[in-house]
């Protein structure tokens, strides 16, 4: 609690007091309404200073109006009528309060846990001084500081790894809680927690540019980005309260007129008394106060997820994609060749992946890179030494003399062009041929691997009710439907230029309905144009990658393509939490305005109607923030 | 284009929507925006307004709607 609604608490207990010790004081007359009248100033005096303030300046229609006249007529009637009923006046403007500092303390506290929640920030970077560690501001700390982090503390600066050997958990940027092995050369990215080891780190980047400090600045610029359904509150407000005061004066007097008129007795009190009630009713602070702060958890609960929304209109839109649309490469798949099979071999396979990784040694091409991985993996050595002679023939691969043998290999034109006989390959993918001193010796299958998400991926858009997902790549034909029928994925366009990317999902744009949304999900690489483009564009694998943060109006912190379909759910339960709140404060509202007209609700109805259904809105908003299991 | 953020301190959700609403009428503010969670308001400025002029007229017309305080 603030210091605000720390005074705000004593008046209201002061208030409290004070009316138990009235209502057992033998007081009569004036007497009892100055003892009643003090109460209600200590309770209301802000309210009616406020209440005043908005008349002289022609901003009438206000809470703080709207309650001084509520109250101020309770107590008109208490004394017209004679009846020393002040109590209601001063009810009223008691639980208007009571209401308005747990609103204050609720919303307050709720804010700030989710600020908490979503607090990656570092406290501290230890720098070594005369060998002694000294915590110093992760902000005042300069590119190229050696900075060492123990196990157990957050890294708090993206940088390259100097010396230690440890184990970082990236939990709080991927909300995957995968722990990634890390030793010399390596970078590190700052939000990770170090596990294991002391790991010494030579910063590349200041605080400001930082993993963490560009994550933090998005979320917490993304509920500035407002989505329609707050546009569309902050316009019915303006409306709401206005209408309600106009009713509630229409209320007071004309059924009093209308029977004086017919010559029933008028009622003014009843009706007067029903107004007020429809005062008390009217603020529109449950809807106003609960339609922001969904969207403010759902952006947290999802930041969490390591989703990283950038605007509540953006999570909005999520909510309503029916269309989504894949860039293969780097999405589904890999994005980097390896080398998949080996066939026909007669040598052993180590061998054979050896001789053609030495005489590709030399290329540049992805396929070099590949074959040389492939040997890291199996633990090949590749000793540059044994290879000579190395020729490249453009369009056709290499040939070279390794340990003194001839190596060729390439494409099946090359061997055409050696006559060597070779045999086909059925598998997708590309085919490198390798023949040893003229004779054929098998083939390599060299592939972009499927992630291993992917087929469930699509399985749950599928179930999210996706009326069609489509892929879109540059690669050949077979290879791409190849790969969309092990995944599950019925259209397919290949290869298409960038340019052509655009120009489809321009098309799917204009063919879809209003209300159908378009998700783009790329890894961020050569595709802006479509991830602006599309109604909602998601950057895949956002760690380190500057320009997909940049293009992409969701960015997915983990290389995985399961996180859309967990996106789209978060924004469908956000989406979700803020019609519950809208339909509910609505009906609440109206049907104790329509109770209240009849006569049927009385002070505690309009009370609760008020108090009442702003706490369950923002506790039901607050529902948001958990993603774990959605 | 200038664009400056502001701390601000306001109680109830709809006294910041009317804020944003009463900062959006000042001239030279090209758009406000009032982040009621974060506490902050981020002002655009329009090209030939200089913030140091336009912000005392921003803070007098959130003034009149509400009791928040905007920290310059």
């Amino acid at each position: 609690m603030n210091e605000k609604q720390r005074k705000v608490l004593y008046r209201i207990v002061a208030a409290v007091v004070a009316l138990v010790f009235l209502q057992f004081a033998e007081l009569g007359g004036a007497g009892k309404l100055a003892g009643y009248l003090a109460v209600y100033l200590l309770i209301g005096y802000d309210i009616l200073y406020r209440a005043g303030k908005g008349i002289i300046r022609r901003q009438v229609f206000d809470e703080n109006f709207l309650m001084a006249v509520a109250t101020v007529g309770a107590f008109a009637l208490a004394i017209y009528e004679a009846s020393g009923d002040y109590l209601e006046g001063i009810a009223v403007m008691l639980f208007y309060q009571i209401g308005e500092l747990f609103q204050s303390y609720a919303v307050g506290k709720s804010r700030r846990d989710i600020c908490e929640l979503m607090n990656l920030r570092p406290d501290y970077a230890n720098i070594e001084i005369d060998g002694k560690l000294q915590q110093a501001d992760p902000e005042e700390i300069a590119i190229g500081t050696e900075i060492v982090v123990q196990p157990g503390e957050k890294v708090p600066l993206d940088g390259v790894v100097i010396s230690g050997v440890s184990t970082v958990d990236t939990s709080a940027l991927t909300g995957e809680s995968v722990p990634v092995d890390v030793k010399e050369n390596q970078t590190v990215a700052s939000g990770c927690i170090n596990l294991t080891g002391v790991l010494h780190i030579r910063t590349t980047k200041e605080f400001g540019d930082s993993t963490v400090a560009k994550i933090m600045e998005l979320v917490e610029n993304a509920s500035s980005q407002k989505s329609k359904s707050e546009e569309f509150i902050a316009k019915f407000a303006r409306v709401y309260t206005p209408f309600v005061c106009y009713s509630a004066l229409a209320l007071a007097v004309l059924p009093p007129l209308v029977n004086y008129a017919i010559g029933n007795v008028p009622g003014w009190n009843t009706w007067f008394y029903r107004a007020l009630i429809f005062l008390v009713i009217s603020c529109p602070c449950a809807l106003v106060i609960s339609i922001p702060l969904s969207f403010f958890a759902g952006l947290g609960g999802a930041s969490r997820a390591g989703v990283i929304i950038k605007g509540s209109n953006y999570l909005e839109t999520l909510a309503k994609v029916k269309y989504v649309v894949f860039d293969k490469t780097g999405t589904l798949t890999h994005g980097n060749f390896e080398v998949e099979a080996v066939h026909h071999n007669e040598m052993p396979e180590e061998q054979f992946l050896n001789y053609a990784a030495l005489a590709e040694c030399a290329s540049s091409h992805p396929i070099s890179k590949s074959l040389q991985r492939a040997c890291d993996a199996k633990g090949v050595q590749l000793d540059r030494q044994r290879v000579s002679n190395i020729e490249e023939i453009s369009g056709h691969g290499i040939t070279a003399t390794v340990d003194g043998r001839a190596v060729a290999i390439g494409n099946s034109r090359l061997m055409d062009k050696m006559d060597i006989p070779f045999k086909e390959c059925h598998s997708l993918g590309t085919i490198v041929h390798v023949a040893l001193d003229k004779l054929y010796a098998g083939h390599i299958v060299i592939a972009d691997k499927i992630k291993a998400q992917a087929k469930a991926a699509i399985a749950e858009l599928k179930a999210l009710g996706m009326k069609e997902i489509v892929m879109l790549t540059g690669d050949m034909q077979p290879v791409a439907a190849g790969v969309a029928e092990e995944i599950g994925i019925e259209k397919v366009y290949s290869q298409l230029l960038p340019g052509d990317k655009v120009a489809k999902v321009e098309e799917m744009l204009n063919s879809k309905g209003t209300d159908e949304k378009l998700a783009f999900v790329g890894d961020g690489t050569n595709d802006a144009p479509v991830l602006t483009r599309a109604d909602v564009g998601i950057a895949m694998g956002g760690i380190g990658s500057d320009a997909a943060i940049e293009a992409a109006d969701v960015v997915l912190m983990e290389d995985n393509p399961l996180q859309v379909a967990k996106a789209i759910r978060i924004a469908k339960k956000c989406l979700g939490i803020v019609y519950q709140n809208i339909v509910f404060s609505l009906v609440i509202k109206f049907s104790c305005l329509a109770l209240g007209a009849v006569g049927i609700a009385n002070m505690w109805f309009a009370i609760f109607a008020d108090v009442g259904v702003m706490v369950l809105a923002v506790l039901n908003a607050i529902r948001a923030l958990q993603v774990e299991n959605v | 284009m200038m664009k400056k953020t502001y701390k601000i301190d306001v109680d109830c959700a709809n006294c910041a929507n009317l804020m944003e609403a009463a900062a959006n009428k000042v001239a030279g503010v090209e758009k406000a925006t009032v982040n009621f969670m974060m506490q902050k308001m981020i002002v655009e400025f329009a090209p030939d307004a200089a913030p140091e002029a336009v912000m005392p007229e921003v803070v007098k017309a959130c003034k009149i709607v509400d009791d928040g305080e905007i920290f310059l």
